[in-house]
Formats: structure tokens, sequence, C-alpha cells
């Protein structure tokens, strides 16, 4: 997850002793327009040298229980630890196609996978910028190859928000920019690539290519129609000229090809996934990126989310651990059980963790189930089956620094939100592939879970409620997700804590353990 | 069908923890029932035939075994069956490119009968020996092969993922052509010239009946064309968990020589203490052995040398000694030894004495109570494997356990051929070693293993150390 209120990464530290050269940092050779030497400065994910003769000492960061080296007592700025973006330029991914296509559904999903996945990304919807600068749609007129006046506002859109993905890739902090456009022509392509070339970013093609007509009818009847261009037309005229926006575009539609296009990188997406064309993948994060559009999909299906019954240790007020089910535990298995026959749902895949808990929860449902280790509660270390008060007292240290910043915060010997996320992607992953399922899991890792879907921050992530004997019931629509929380009116105790009002700030000094306030 | 995932049973069970792996599963009549249901990665219900399409010498048989290496080391019993073995274990004797003629109506009897042995073996190993993917790796270059194969799967329930190898690069097929096939049964008793030259009037055979998969005749068919080596890719119509990360992984791989170097932290507080696992840091030899890595390191002058760490003490003080920029992997570290952890191994033979026997019985699927087993540090591992493969050259600073898992994944040491992976001696006594292991393209499937040991320390320590080493692999 990243935080949406970025800082800029630290900078650069020159290493001490032998350095680091530019040279030894780049990904692997031979491909892609080198990075120019400002972003070689933004490494954060690389330790700077030390120096052979006097190895550095040392110092464990005490939110997050990484290891860092340290020069003075103080510690050195960089964490070494693995980012997922091992790219040391930011990557542009534009997306090509035309209207109806399915850019802008690519393009927020996208979005927000890389964000939950740790990867600071943003989208650059250009049709956004047209709608600010013309505050009114009229027609589709606006789009005839023929409008010299539309064609100026909309370079100038397309311009104005170049000019933001440069801010957001370079100043911001930002890793990603999906620059979401139709792009069609082969010209409007190269500009966007000799921009990035200029500014040492990557570029990455994304094109989605369908014929269908159903398909095309269907997309703009869910998404189109409620856009805002088309507030104050009926049904039928917004299609009719929806279609006619079209059309502006067919005929100078230029399609990635096999030849003309073959030293760019890019994934071509046919007929809503069915096939795909992909060429000249350069690096981890876009590796990550075509596997990931690969293994989404458009069907309608619903996913519904829930934490195992009541436990016996939930009772008693204490966190982890590996017990049963209490009696009103089971009295909820029983009822999720029912409402899962009144839902109808046809092939309903049901996954629990390896926690018993869950297990005997999924075992009143009386269907097959999948046991993941990866949907496992969030391991709480030194602190499995305490109280928050025994943490408190015993760990008072521990206790304040988690409040300070929830979703860094790793027990000592345990894990944090920011491992939980890493290890949930592949049942992330797997939910895409899939359709209906049901996951009964925990309450970490159901609020991880709902982060992703609700594309909510690291910052509210370790905060979202999620109650003993409730049902998250998901549903794709639009470009999003719905949300109802089902409760089965069966009582349980309430795991849940606030954040706290005033927040205590542990200023730490890593050799001493003082505890300033 | 073995569906080992599937219960029919109505109302709740009790639920008993497998003393084993620690998983809990349902029980009658005071008995386990016989499924787990743990995940496994091969979630279809049908196996999975994987046929590989080319003319020769584009690497269809490298892609084979490179990814029934793979699928093995995450749990999904996998076999290749080369039709090219199945032919010469027929004939014995290979004589010349005249053999594979267009026209030459023996030979293609003898062919098409070697693929249907083949096929029935395929047969086999899926419905009762407890395959779940097969690859048969053949040029199966006509329409009418192909179609054959699918007959063949639909009949046995079979999914069928058709990999395709497409190359016109006369550098590249010359490359492959040196590199594997003058080393081939084939041709021991030719020189480099009269091989090559044989070699490429075979390729010519092929080449004028060959129907490449075809966008519009083939769109109904599960595939994934690999076009120069990876540069572009076709997919089409990829229907389950299994064949996306089948094509996931084909897509990662790369034929640029490079190395990969294996090694353990220096010696460790705790190591000396003779206790496991902890976050301990480096006693004075460890530190020695950080000097000496680095010295080795620097001397064999690697391009662009890429170093991982795990996210314990002791691995990331070896790298601090080494003097160059390291990536941190929490995925890297050590296996959790949960109860047992900074326990001696008497103490837990004393302390858990079931456990402790337990683990001898099945090392690889025995989880330590609250803790994991190597099975799920495999599971753990893979996207530093896929990550592996995507690099080049790459300096991995691990532990015991993790290191036992990478290197079985390369020495194809994989969970399917049981315990062996485990028990590679790569314990204690060699702390100070250097595994590295140099991907070659020449040597389809088989690593090269270089074990070094030029550090002085280590061979004032044990002189033995090499054959030690090669002699448990």
């Amino acid at each position: 997850m990243k935080d949406r209120s970025a800082s800029p990464p630290p900078q650069q530290h020159p290493g001490s002793g032998s350095g680091s050269t530019p040279g030894r940092l780049m990904s692997r050779s031979g491909s892609g327009p080198a990075p120019g030497p400002s972003q070689a400065a933004v490494l954060e994910d690389l330790v700077p040298a030390s120096s052979p003769v006097t190895p550095r000492e040392l110092t464990q960061n005490p939110l997050k229980k990484i290891w860092m080296p340290c020069k003075n007592g103080l510690p050195e700025k960089h964490i070494s630890q693995r980012k997922v973006c091992m790219t040391n330029c930011p990557t542009l991914i534009v997306t090509v196609g035309l209207p109806a296509r399915g850019k802008t559904y690519i393009s927020k999903k996208l979005t927000r996978y890389l964000n939950w996945i740790g990867v600071p990304t943003r989208e650059f919807n250009v049709g956004q910028y047209r709608r600010e600068y013309m505050k009114i749609y009229k027609s589709f007129e606006f789009f005839r190859p023929d409008n010299e006046e539309g064609l100026k506002i909309r370079q100038h859109c397309a311009s104005a928000a170049l000019n933001d993905v440069r801010q957001y890739l370079a100043d911001e902090g930002g890793h990603v920019a999906v620059f979401d456009a139709t792009n069609t022509t082969r010209e409007r392509r190269m500009t966007i690539v000799q921009f990035a070339e200029q500014n040492g970013f990557k570029v990455f093609f994304v094109e989605s290519v369908c014929e269908d007509p159903l398909v095309i009818q269907q997309n703009i009847v869910q998404v189109k129609l409620g856009s805002p261009d088309y507030t104050n037309c009926n049904t039928e005229e917004a299609v009719v000229d929806f279609m006619k926006r079209i059309q502006c575009y067919e005929n100078s539609y230029q399609t990635l090809d096999e030849v003309l296009d073959r030293d760019l990188s890019y994934i071509k997406v046919m007929d809503v996934g069915r096939r795909y064309l992909v060429n000249r993948v350069l690096d981890h994060i876009q590796s990550r990126i075509v596997y990931y559009l690969m293994n989404i999909h458009i069907t309608p299906r619903t996913i519904y989310l829930c934490r195992h019954g009541e436990s016996e240790l939930n009772i008693k007020g204490r966190i982890g651990g590996d017990s049963g089910l209490s009696t009103r535990g089971k009295e909820f298995a029983k009822h999720l059980g029912q409402y899962i026959k009144t839902q109808g749902i046809s092939d309903l895949k049901v996954w629990t963790s390896q926690m018993k808990r869950t297990i005997q929860t999924a075992e009143a449902l009386d269907v097959p189930y999948e046991q993941w280790k990866v949907l496992n509660e969030i391991d709480a270390g030194v602190c499995e089956e305490m109280m928050y008060e025994e943490i408190q007292e015993s760990h008072p240290l521990e206790f304040a620094l988690r409040d300070q910043d929830k979703y860094r915060y790793r027990y000592p010997k345990g894990e944090s939100y920011e491992d939980l996320v890493q290890r949930l992607e592949p049942a992330i992953m797997e939910l895409e592939r899939q359709e209906n399922v049901l996951v009964i899991c925990h309450q970490a890792v159901l609020r991880c879970l709902l982060a992703y879907f609700l594309d909510k921050t690291a910052e509210e992530l370790p905060y979202l409620n999620c109650p003993l004997h409730t049902v998250m019931k998901l549903t794709p629509v639009a470009y999003g997700c719905k949300v109802e929380s089902i409760c089965l009116n069966v009582e349980a105790v309430n795991t849940h804590r606030e954040r706290p009002e005033v927040g205590i700030t542990i200023y730490y000094c890593t050799h001493s353990t003082k505890l300033l306030l």
C-alpha cells in the first residue's frame, strides 16, 4: 500500500567508502531507455556500498524490525528492503484503443493493484482533463477529426496530463503513472515515447482491441451512460452520440503493429482477454503487470469475505493463537451456511486459512473448501495469545509504536500489515482469476483483502471495521466494487480497536532505549 | 478422478491436527479422513498435457525440461516425455537425416509408433501414476498430428496446452545446434561439420510440412507461442490456474548466459552454540568468511552482480562486509522453527520427542509447531526463483534450509524425488562454502556446478569439502 500523501523519496546518500556506481544498478542491459543521471539518485531499495575495510554496524529499526546500517549512531536513511518496483526509473503505462474498449477499467484496476502491492501509482485520465477544461460536453462533433478547435483542446489536455505525469514521477515519489487516453495514432504515441525518453521514464503500452458489438454495447450501457458527459441525455440519445464518437476515431486508428512497433514494449489484449500479444517485456514491474492483466476478467461474479466464527481466544480477549470456535462461533457457522444457501450461488469456491477456527467454520457449510496457509492471521510474534492490556504492560514501546504506524509496524518475531499484503498477493491474484468465492479468514487478513477491493490506503487499512459474524459481499460494478455488509445476527465480542485519538509520537534513537515523547 | 480436495460429507465434523504437517483435517470414528484440503498449486481436477510445437533446434526440449523442473519444485507432479528418446531407444542407431524425410514411409511409421508409445506412457502417468502434468516433447509441426493429440486428451479427460517455439534467427539456431545437438547420441560418431550439415538437412525435412499455430484456424486451442527466444509471445485461451502459472514462468525465463551464486551467511553466534533459528549476529569467523567472500566476488569480476540477503541480521552483516549494494528479501528468511526456535537439537529431542521423531520421518513435509516446513518454504520462495529466472548475475546470501530449497530447484531435486533435497550436505561443516551455478543453455536442464573453496579459512577447516559436497548431489 502506498500512502496517497506521498512524500518525496529520501535522497541518495553518497555511500561511504567505495560507493555504488550507477552502471551496476541498471536492470537487464540492452533494452529500454537508459535512466538519466537524475534517476540513478532515486534509489530506496539499494543500500549504498560501505567500505569493505570498515563494515558498518547494523541497527534494527524499532518499527519495522528491519536491520539497517548505521553510522555515528544514526541509521543511514536507506532501508534496503526489497521493494516490488525494482526499476530504477519510473514507468509510464500508456493505454491504447478505441473508446469503450475498457481502457479506463484496466487503468483503474491496474492502479489499484499496484498501489496495494506497494508501488506508488496514479492514473491520469485525459478525458477528465477535457471535462475540467470544457465544463460542458455538447456532442460527438467535438471529436471529429476535422474539428480544429477540438483537436487543439485535446492536444492541450494531453500535454497538461503529461505535465502532471512528469511531476508525479519526478518530484512526488510516484513509481508508475498510467496515462489513460485513446492514443490511437502512431504519431501521438511517438510524442509520448519522446516525452518519456527525455525524462528517463520507461514506457509500456497496454492496448485493448475488441470488435464484439455485444461487449462494446455493454460497456457503453454500464459505464458511458453514467458519465458526466451524458448527464442530460436519455439512454437512446447517449448511445447514438457515443457510437458516433467512436466512429470519429476509427479512420485514424493505427493499432500497435507487429513490425512497425516491434521495438516498443507492450501488451495487446484482444477480445477481453481471450488472446494476448506481449512484446519486449523489459523488467520486473512490466512482467507483473502482464501477469495481472492476463488474470483479470469481466465476468460478473460475487466475492464473499468474512471472518471465522467467534473463537475461544476471542472471548478471552487474546490475540492470535489457534483456538477453536466458541458456542456462538459455531452458531454463526450454521447461520453462514444458511445464508450461503439462500444466495443460490453456482459453483461457489470456499477458501479458509489453515487455522482451526476458519476450518471449523467452513465445516459447517457442508461444501468442499480449500485451505490456504497464506490466509493465516497476522503473526503477532512474541505477543501471540496476549491481551492488549498485557502487551501494553510488558511491551510498552511496542504498543506505542504500533499505534503510531499500524500498517508498517512489525511485531517482534512476527509480521506487519505490510508483510501481510505481500503474503496475500497470490490470493488476490487467484481471486481475480476465479468467479464466485467465499473467503473465511481473519481480522487483519480481511482488512488487507478489503483494502484491495475498496482501494483503501495504507493509513486506512489497519482500521477498517471487520466485525465478527458479518459477511462482506463484493460485486464488481462499473469501475469499482459495490460492498454490502451483512450481519448474521449472532452475538460476538468486539475485537476492533479504533485509531487512537491523541497520537503519541515515538522518537527513537536506536543506540539507546530512551523513550522521548 | 483423483480429486483429493473434495469432500461430500454432511454436518460439521470434528477436526484433528495431523501431527506431521500440522494441518487440521476432519475425522470420523476417531480416524482422520483421507482427504487433506490443503491448497495445491494445481487446482484443476483434470490433469494437463503440455504439448511442444516447433521445428528442430527451437528450444523445445530446453523448455520442456525447465518447465518440468519448475512444476515439480512447486509441488506439481510433472514428467516429460521426449519422443526423440523413444525413437533412439527403438532404433538404437541413427544413420542420417534420411530417416526424417517426408517420403520415408518406414521412417514415418516408426516415428508414429514412437509418438503413440510416448502418449501411452503419458496416459499411464496421468491416470494411475499420480502425475498432474505431462510434457509431450516433440516437433508436432502438423495440424494433423496435433489433432490426434487433442483427441487423445479428450478421450482421457486431459486438458491440453500447446507451447510453440518459433525462431528464424540463424545465429540462435546455429548456437543451439552447436551447444545441444552435437553432443546428442545421434551424432556420437560424427565430426562437427558432418553433424551440423546433417542436422540442417534434418530441419529441412520438417520445414515444408510445418503448420505453425494459426490465429484463426487454431483459435479454439489453448497455447502460448514463444517468438524469437522470448522477445514476443502470443497467448491464446488460458483456461486455468496452472496454465496461467506456466505462461508466467515461460515469459520470465531467458537464455542469456549468467551465473548464480548461493551461499549461507557467515558463521553466527547461535551456530557456535549449536542452536537453530534466531536472529543472531556473525561470529569472528563469520566475519572472516564475509571478507573472503568479498575477495572472491571481486576476483570473479562479475558484471552487474545483484546481491540479495534475507532480513535476518547474519545475512545482512555478511553482505555489509562485501561493500556492494544489496537488497533484503523477507521471504529469504530462514525456516521458522516455531516453538523450537533457538533450541539445540538435543533439547528438542528431550522436550519434544514426538516432534523430533516426526521430523526425521519426513523432513520435507514436517512442520514445526507454530512454524514452517520445507514444503512451506518452497511456496514462500517461489517469487525468489521467478525473479532469479528474470535476473542475470546474482549472489544470494541466505540460510541452510532456504539454500537447500533453492539448490533443489536448480539441481532438479524436487520433493517429487522425495527427501533427497533435504539431505544435501550443506550443513554446519560447509558454512563457508559457496555454490556457483552457471546457467548455460547448452547444457539443457543440467546445471554445471562449480563448488569453490578458495577461502583459505575453509580449506584449512575441511580439505575434503569438494568431494563431500559433490558426492551428496
